[in-house]
């Protein structure tokens, strides 16, 4: 008997050489293809191979798989799969009551448990264990045996024991295993001895599974009642790489990118240098200054430049960035958030270098802002983000964070003849009449004239310039004219950005406003209490500056504000300072995302004051 | 590239700006000769472009009418890289002092010559910090006295020579603002040298480090303490053309013996790193120039090779599904 189940979060852990992050992408990878919708939430250590065995090994792929729409990848798992023993310590905590966990019993031996740091050495001893439902999984060992006739080294076979926990939870799951066994062949192509032995371990594990099924519950997830189209899972990461080459594409130019490595943003760099053939150029620079130095250097001679990195790349970028306010240069800038101060905490994510995005510069230093939300909608942030930076010639930072750079859900893939095809710009032409680099146009944008160009050569520097002849000023009321005309030109972008949405009704008690990627959380959060009957409402930001223009009208249509952030209250300052409100934070700066039932206890406790205020 | 229409001449390179450098600085020299080799080169002024990081040598775009960036301190160089990647069409020149280049931009400077770009690096060197008025520079000599320095500096400097040659420079020549002739002779050189091109300019400040290059260039000594490099010519010099660079053991040597004279040869890098380490005589010329893989070019054909690809085949690619 299967139960029919509406969703369900399951948790893959093992030592980060165990392959967990294969295995929860191949889960949810089939789920998606099955109908169901997902979100995934990668959690690695950021030693490469931390010493086995070892707690700070662990290597843990969270997926959340839905019949209905998921928008997080939930707060507690419902299932956990604990390939050693130092998964299991480390997992344990985070599991809901009576949560299932399927042992590899083959890892929990002595020496398992005493690496793990675990004093006992059996299960029985973990008295914890009472309250959870344990499947019992010789994985190693079953992997083992069943490639015995297989033409393959022992080490590579014990390498195939994930695809065997995989195959035992494609069978308790009910999910299709011939996707994972095409991908199988695909990827091991030419490589026989490979092949079979994973799909062999794959079958092993499922077999396993219907042995034992008179003792196990078996589940079904169904589909998800998803927006007709044609699908595909994306990550926040490659979503933006293909959302800045569209881009490129819709406004006629070559995607220039220089980038420096760093985690969470390599992937965007990494990705794009695989499309050459699509006329991108990616520069690897010897640090995030050149990278962004030479981005502004091609943006000079019209192409769509790029220049991606994470809050300690973003520091050194920062007089750059200025440099490309000063010159009135489309430049886009990704920041991928992640822990800090310093090198903080690299695999991790929070949302605490706004404030440096806003006023991290000297001088008068505006600068368009954008913040991704969701892996699905990061390929309409960056090419949102690349569409403000041409059409008003001065740079955006869009902001992305570690939570959606690796997490991935299946995205409807647009129909490019339709959306996103194209970006009007303008490029001054051959000795256009009167050209003076900075005369503006309505919107205060100047021209753009790219080198090549006949007749229309110019010099554009950091020093301040006369607001007639684009000269080199040192007039002091120029100066202030100038700092004034830079900030109007980014405060205009207003009139060509959406007006913002409420989720919930547009007036009432409580207005929660949040940003980035804390939004599947907080959304849920929302709703939940929405179904209760509260007044409470959503307001999620994409535009962070400028605001959208309804933004001031409605906060002022509620009773009190609470914005939810992953930081110590940094929208929140601008926010109050800019609206003249008294807007209430809630933080959190543990690397870690919002899970849903904080945020409902937070929600409910400001919900009661409110109410306690009005009496 | 080529323009067959009308010929140019230095003042057609000429801008409408007033140019703030001090009377007798070294600049304005070497901002003529960079009008005139402009004038020769028969490119088009829209496709020239000059990029300088910050210093009184870095205001050198404002004076010359193509297209120009007066960036941030330091960062020319890295600027450049990315103009001239963009569109390697473009003549593109990174201007830059000894401070600028050799310190806050050191590194940018090292890395342009290990990937070898087609650009032009001239280096104003006057061993000094001209805008900020007199400290001492990566290039100002051990001991010498400074506004920042008043007992005289304890760092050794830097060569940038053997900088260059070092970080694998293809092309590295040195010159002086105080000889235009042969400072356009090297322009032009550079300029025809596909890759990174290093031009270091000796040039005078005349108010924070005068006759900085007397002991090798100041018209008494010139003859006998500099040496004029030419491919495949004898190393000779010296007033009644008497003197020659020799091979020593471990070192260059400067002897009577003209017959032994060394042979220059601008392909030969122990050469060139030795030529860098005399001491009392200062070789002007180009130290080393050869071809090797250019990285802009690279990059070109590299995205060139196949015909454009559309974006929509790639979100179409691997593995998706339809929903109904
Ligand atoms: C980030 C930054 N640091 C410091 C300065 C101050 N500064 C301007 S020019 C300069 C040194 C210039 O020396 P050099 O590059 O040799 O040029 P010169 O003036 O001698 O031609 C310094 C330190 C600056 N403008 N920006
Ligand atoms: S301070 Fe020196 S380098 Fe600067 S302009 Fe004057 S003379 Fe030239
Ligand atoms: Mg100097």
């Amino acid at each position: 008997m299967k139960t029919t189940l509406e969703h369900i979060i399951i948790l893959f852990s093992g030592d980060s050489g165990d392959g967990m992050q294969l295995t929860g992408t191949q889960f949810s990878d089939t789920s998606a293809r099955m109908g169901n919708d997902i979100a995934t939430f990668p959690d690695y250590p950021s030693e490469i191979r931390a010493p086995s065995g070892s707690v700070f090994g662990v290597s843990g792929f969270q997926v959340h798989i839905g019949a209905r729409e998921i928008y997080t990848p939930g707060d507690q798992p419902d299932v956990l799969v604990a390939m050693n023993p130092a998964a299991l310590k480390v997992k344990l905590p985070l599991l809901k009551k009576g949560a299932t966990i399927i042992i590899n019993d083959d890892a929990f031996d002595r020496s398992g448990f005493k690496k793990a740091g675990y004093e006992v050495s059996s299960l029985e001893a973990i008295g914890e264990l009472k309250n959870f439902k344990l499947i019992h999984a010789p994985i190693t060992s079953q992997t083992e045996r069943a490639l015995e006739a297989i033409d393959l080294d022992n080490k590579s076979k014990r390498r195939c024991k994930n695809f065997y926990a995989l195959g035992l939870c494609y069978f308790i799951f009910s999910r299709d295993p011939n996707l994972t066994k095409a991908w199988i062949r695909e990827k091991f192509e030419g490589k026989d001895a490979l092949v079979n032995a994973n799909i062999a371990a794959l079958e092993a594990g499922y077999h396993f599974g219907e042995t034992i099924e008179a003792s196990i519950s078996i589940y079904q997830i169904p589909e998800a009642p998803l927006e007709k189209g044609t699908y595909r899972q994306i990550n926040g990461n490659t979503g933006i790489a293909w959302g800045l080459m569209q881009a490129a594409e819709a406004s006629g130019l070559d995607l220039f990118i220089g980038s420096y490595p760093i985690t969470p943003a390599t992937d965007i760099l990494q990705e794009l240098s695989k499309h050459a053939g699509f006329g991108v150029r990616t520069f690897q620079a010897e640090d995030e200054i050149a990278a962004i130095c030479a981005a502004i250097g091609a943006s000079f001679s019209g192409a769509l430049a790029v220049t991606t990195t994470s809050g300690p790349g973003l520091a050194l970028k920062s007089e750059a960035l200025n440099l490309a306010v000063m010159l009135e240069l489309p430049l886009v800038v990704i920041n991928v958030q992640r822990g800090g101060p310093s090198t903080g905490l690299p695999t991790k994510t929070e949302q605490a270098d706004l404030l440096q995005v806003f006023y991290g510069r000297n001088g008068e230093s505006p600068v368009i802002v954008l913040a991704a939300s969701r892996p699905g909608d990061t390929f309409a942030m960056a090419f949102e983000a690349a569409r403000l930076s041409l059409q008003h010639m001065t740079p955006v930072v869009l902001l992305s964070d570690g939570f959606i750079a690796n997490g991935s859900e299946p995205w409807r893939i647009p129909d490019l003849r339709e959306e996103y095809h194209h970006i009007p710009i303008h490029l001054a032409q051959a000795s256009e009449e009167d050209f003076k680099p900075y005369n503006r146009n309505l919107q205060l944008v100047r021209p753009w004239a790219i080198p090549g160009t006949e007749g229309m050569q110019h010099r554009i520097g950091g020093l301040e310039k006369d607001f007639e002849t684009g000269d080199v000023s040192y007039d002091p009321e120029n100066q202030e004219k100038m700092v004034e005309v830079r900030a109007k030109k980014v405060s205009m972008v207003a009139s060509n950005i959406p007006e913002q949405q409420v989720e919930g009704k547009t007036h009432g008690q409580l207005l929660v406003i949040s940003w980035g990627g804390t939004y599947g959380a907080v959304r849920t959060a929302v709703k939940r209490l929405q179904v209760q009957g509260h007044e409470i409402s959503l307001v999620h930001l994409t535009y962070l500056n400028p605001f959208p223009k309804n933004l001031g009208p409605l906060i002022a249509n509620f009773k009190q504000v609470l914005i939810p952030e992953l930081n110590k209250g940094q929208l929140l300052r601008i926010i109050n300072a800019q609206f003249h409100c008294e807007a209430k934070g809630y933080h959190k700066v543990q690397g870690l995302p919002f899970t849903i039932s904080e945020l409902i206890t937070a929600f409910e406790k400001e919900l009661k004051l409110v109410e306690y205020a009005k009496q | 590239m080529q323009s067959n229409s009308e010929k140019l001449s230095a003042k057609d390179f000429a801008t409408d700006q007033a140019i703030r450098w001090c009377p007798g600085c070294g600049d304005y020299a070497i901002l003529n000769s960079v009008k005139k080799v402009l004038s020769t080169l028969g490119k088009r002024k829209e496709d020239v472009v000059f990029i300088s990081g910050i210093g009184c040598s870095s205001r050198f775009p404002y004076y010359v009418d193509t297209y120009g960036m007066h960036s941030i301190h330091g960062r020319a160089v890295a600027i450049a890289t990315g103009t001239k990647v963009h569109n390697p069409l473009l003549s593109v020149w990174a201007i830059t002092g000894d401070g600028d280049g050799l310190a806050i931009g050191g590194n940018h400077f090292i890395h342009a010559l290990r990937r070898n770009i087609n650009i032009n690096i001239l280096i104003f060197n006057n061993e000094i910090y001209g805008l900020t008025k007199g400290q001492y520079s990566p290039t100002s000599q051990l001991g010498q006295r400074t506004k920042t320095s008043p007992l005289g500096t304890i760092e050794k400097p830097f060569d940038p020579a053997m900088l260059a040659l070092g970080a694998g420079a293809t092309f590295f020549a040195r010159t002086t603002a105080s000889d235009p002739k042969h400072l356009q002779e090297i322009l032009l050189r550079a300029e025809a040298h596909c890759g990174t091109s290093v031009v270091e300019i000796y040039q005078n400040c005349v108010i924070f480090n005068d006759e900085a290059f007397e002991q090798f260039l100041g018209k008494e000594n010139r003859d006998d303490h500099s040496v004029v490099l030419q491919h495949g010519k004898p190393l000779v010099f010296g007033k009644g053309l008497d003197k020659a660079v020799q091979w020593g053991h471990h070192e260059l040597l400067v002897s009577t013996a003209l017959d032994t004279a060394v042979i220059h040869d601008e392909q030969n890098l122990s050469l060139s790193f030795l030529l860098a380490r005399l001491e009392t005589v200062k070789p002007l010329g180009v130290y080393r120039c050869v071809q090797e893989a250019e990285y802009a070019s690279n990059m070109d054909d590299g995205v060139k090779k196949e015909s454009r690809k559309q974006v929509s085949e790639l979100l179409h690619s691997g593995s998706t599904w339809e929903i109904e």
